[in-house]
């Protein structure tokens, strides 16, 4: 997994509270494996008709913001279903930062594993930087992990991140990074916890 | 004297393995559900060339992507035919038990596992699924993962999470004729929003949550992912021991007497304190459809759709404008008054018999005036209603009677509501294009599907049921 620090880049503004993960990306993709090319089809009903013609009004396919890294939407972003290959869509379209109010607990949780950064910004503060970029489209965003701040023009936000997403964050790590050091211990609760709870193991009849 | 402990707390420290000065915990997993969308997971492990640790605790279903018509022992999609046959691949080169396409028991994951006796209370469950939360109806702690953590579990029958916070939703009060535990959750969801439950297990309680049915649980802890719950609860009581019991994978004998006991005691502390309490009065819950694009887009049958014009809050309007547009609803409609055009009753909120028996007894003796598809939870439970003689109220109602699976939920078999088509649903989204691009999705509980498909436009079912038994 990727590291994260610092990142400057344009930033695309979605409006669209609760926009769920069937929207980043529609089910009918999900036969897909990561390599067919996720970050073609991210948002493929939002950023196209049935037809298959771009949708002029999305913001994403607007000339300043086509290809930004840095995605800033409403509450609740990402929530419904877990399927963590929306975040691989996002991060293989480019995006390596959303920032929204809030975000769905699974969505979240798959972005860390992933090296996608999911800041937090209050309602008010998500619709200021918002309308900075609405005023200059190809303003840059800096994002700081570290210092946990959005430079937006002469604007500096502070953001919030589960600390410990942020330590992993920085460092690259993943789930397995972490867990290799407590085989013992896993090993040990098991053996307790058979004769603990018994009936926690299935038998079949 | 111990601290007084809630639900969570008691199931949390069960599960325990490391907890790190930072709050990170290692918890032990008991059951880990896979199924086919399960196969990134499943390649990493390939990747690295490693077995799964805990077979025996691993339990495999096809459900996502299986037909629901047509033959099933020969997959006319080839793509589809794939995604089936690597879920068997999968767990039979790890040695996990699969109930596959061919296998009785055979069902959608989270009506499987409770039916099966594999979910049982105070169980640490998890599966790459969202509607995990499902499970938690029986007293477990079950949730939805992405892959990389289904990996994870895979590898080491383990997880880091960090302890949510704790979140008590009272509903008391007797509820009136023909509201179910679908019009509790969406009434719940309307009221705290779609996001209100974010980062918090909730646990259920209250007189009226007691009153309902296991499979009313199971509807209403299905949906608390759709108020942003990590998880949902309910404790265990008599009604929870007397459904396991005699469960094919449930403790048997005197170790089924001893697991009771021990159930026993996983309910909150009386004075256990809670980061937020939410209290609903059951009695004045009406039966509830959605209008829009979310689930919190909630209102009561007799209610009308938002008027954007009425509305101050600019963002607000602009929302409802779009949602109604989606939904190609004009503003301040009486729901009522919207035509449907085809209704599906299935999906892991609402297939149990429970939920076939409250539609079919709506439907009895009268047509659908639109067309629809009746997909029953497991395989098992298409069988019990064949028994009953349901199958048979569906089909004289004009509606098809389908295989069991994910079905027109999700409509990744195929399964789809045609674009621009109002479907009157049992499922838990109705997000833009989720059951087909273009699909208009109305969410309520199966005696309001069949309501809807009585009258041709969503309806309450309230006068249906009179003389009935609802």
């Amino acid at each position: 997994m990727q590291k994260f620090g610092k990142l400057t880049a344009t930033a695309c503004p979605i409006k669209q509270a609760n926009l769920n993960t069937d929207q980043i990306l529609p089910a009918r993709y999900l036969k897909w494996t990561r390599a067919m090319g996720l970050g073609k089809v991210l948002f493929q009903d939002l950023r196209f008709d049935a037809e298959g013609k771009e949708r002029p009004d999305f913001s994403i396919n607007k000339s300043a913001w086509r290809g930004a890294k840095i995605v800033i939407g409403a509450r609740n972003f990402g929530c419904g279903s877990s399927r963590e290959a929306a975040v691989y869509a996002l991060y293989d379209y480019g995006i390596r930062v959303v920032i929204a109010p809030s975000f769905g607990d699974i969505f979240s949780g798959n972005a860390v594993q992933n090296g996608l950064v999911t800041a937090i910004v209050t309602d008010e503060e998500a619709a200021e930087i918002m309308a900075a970029l609405e005023r200059t489209p190809e303003l840059s965003l800096t994002i700081d992990l570290e210092q946990q701040s959005i430079v937006c023009g002469n604007q500096v936000y502070h953001f919030s991140i589960d600390p410990v997403r942020r330590t992993r964050l920085l460092n690259g790590w993943d789930d397995l990074a972490l867990t290799k050091n407590y085989d013992d211990r896993i090993a040990t609760f098991q053996t307790q916890d058979r004769a603990r709870r018994p009936w926690a193991i299935p038998r079949p009849d | 004297m111990n601290q007084p402990q809630t639900l969570i707390d008691k199931l949390w420290a069960a599960h325990e393995v490391v907890c790190r000065d930072d709050g990170e915990t290692l918890l032990w997993v008991d059951r880990h559900y896979v199924h086919e969308g399960s196969f990134h997971a499943f390649n990493r492990l390939a990747e690295r060339g490693v077995k799964v640790a805990e077979p025996g605790l691993t339990f495999g279903v096809a459900d996502h992507y299986v037909p629901t018509r047509g033959s099933r022992s020969n997959i006319a999609v080839p793509e589809i035919a794939r995604m089936v046959r690597q879920v068997e691949e999968n767990t039979a080169k790890h040695g996990v038990k699969l109930f596959g396409l061919e296998d009785p028991r055979q069902g959608i994951v989270h009506v499987v596992g409770p039916e099966q006796g594999l979910t049982v209370p105070g169980l640490l469950i998890v599966c790459g699924d969202s509607h995990t939360s499902t499970h938690g109806a029986l007293g477990a702690y079950a949730f939805g993962i992405g892959a990389s953590e289904v990996a994870h579990v895979l590898m080491t029958q383990t997880i880091w999470q960090k302890k949510p916070r704790r979140m008590r939703i009272t509903v008391d009060g007797r509820a009136a004729p023909g509201i179910t535990g679908k019009d509790i959750i969406l009434a719940i969801i309307a009221h705290i929003g779609a996001d209100g439950a974010t980062g918090c297990a909730v646990e259920f309680a209250g007189s009226a949550i007691r009153a309902l049915s296991i499979e009313g649980r199971l509807t209403l802890c299905n949906m608390s992912i759709e108020a942003g719950a990590r998880c949902g609860m309910v404790a265990p009581d008599a009604k929870t021991f007397a459904y396991l019991k005699g469960r094919p994978y449930a403790p048997k004998a005197s170790d089924f007497d001893r697991a009771v006991e021990e159930w026993s005691a996983l309910a909150s502390d009386c004075d256990a304190a809670f980061d937020r309490e939410v209290t609903l009065d059951a009695a004045s819950i009406a039966p509830i459809v959605t209008w829009g694009t979310s689930p919190e887009d909630a209102l009561p049958i007799d209610a009308n759709v938002p008027d954007p014009a009425r509305e101050p809050d600019e963002t607000r309007a602009k929302y409802l404008r779009e949602a109604l547009d989606y939904m190609g609803i004009a503003p301040g409609r009486k729901l009522t008054d919207i035509a449907v055009d085809r209704v599906f009753i299935g999906s892991c909120t609402n297939s149990r018999i429970e939920d076939l028996r409250a539609a079919a007894a709506v439907l009895s003796g009268r047509r659908s005036k639109v067309p629809g598809l009746v997909s029953a939870g497991s395989s098992l439970i298409k069988r019990q209603a064949e028994e009953e003689g349901l199958d048979r109220i569906f089909r004289d109602a004009g509606l098809e009677w389908g295989e069991s699976g994910c079905s027109m939920c999700v409509g990744i078999n195929g399964d789809l509501v045609a674009p621009g088509e109002r479907c009157a649903s049992t499922t838990n989204r109705n997000f833009r294009g989720r059951q087909g691009p273009g699909a208009r999705t109305h969410l309520m509980s199966p005696a309001m599907v069949a309501a809807a498909a009585v009258a041709g436009h969503l309806a309450d079912v309230r006068p249906l049921l009179v003389g009935r038994k609802g």
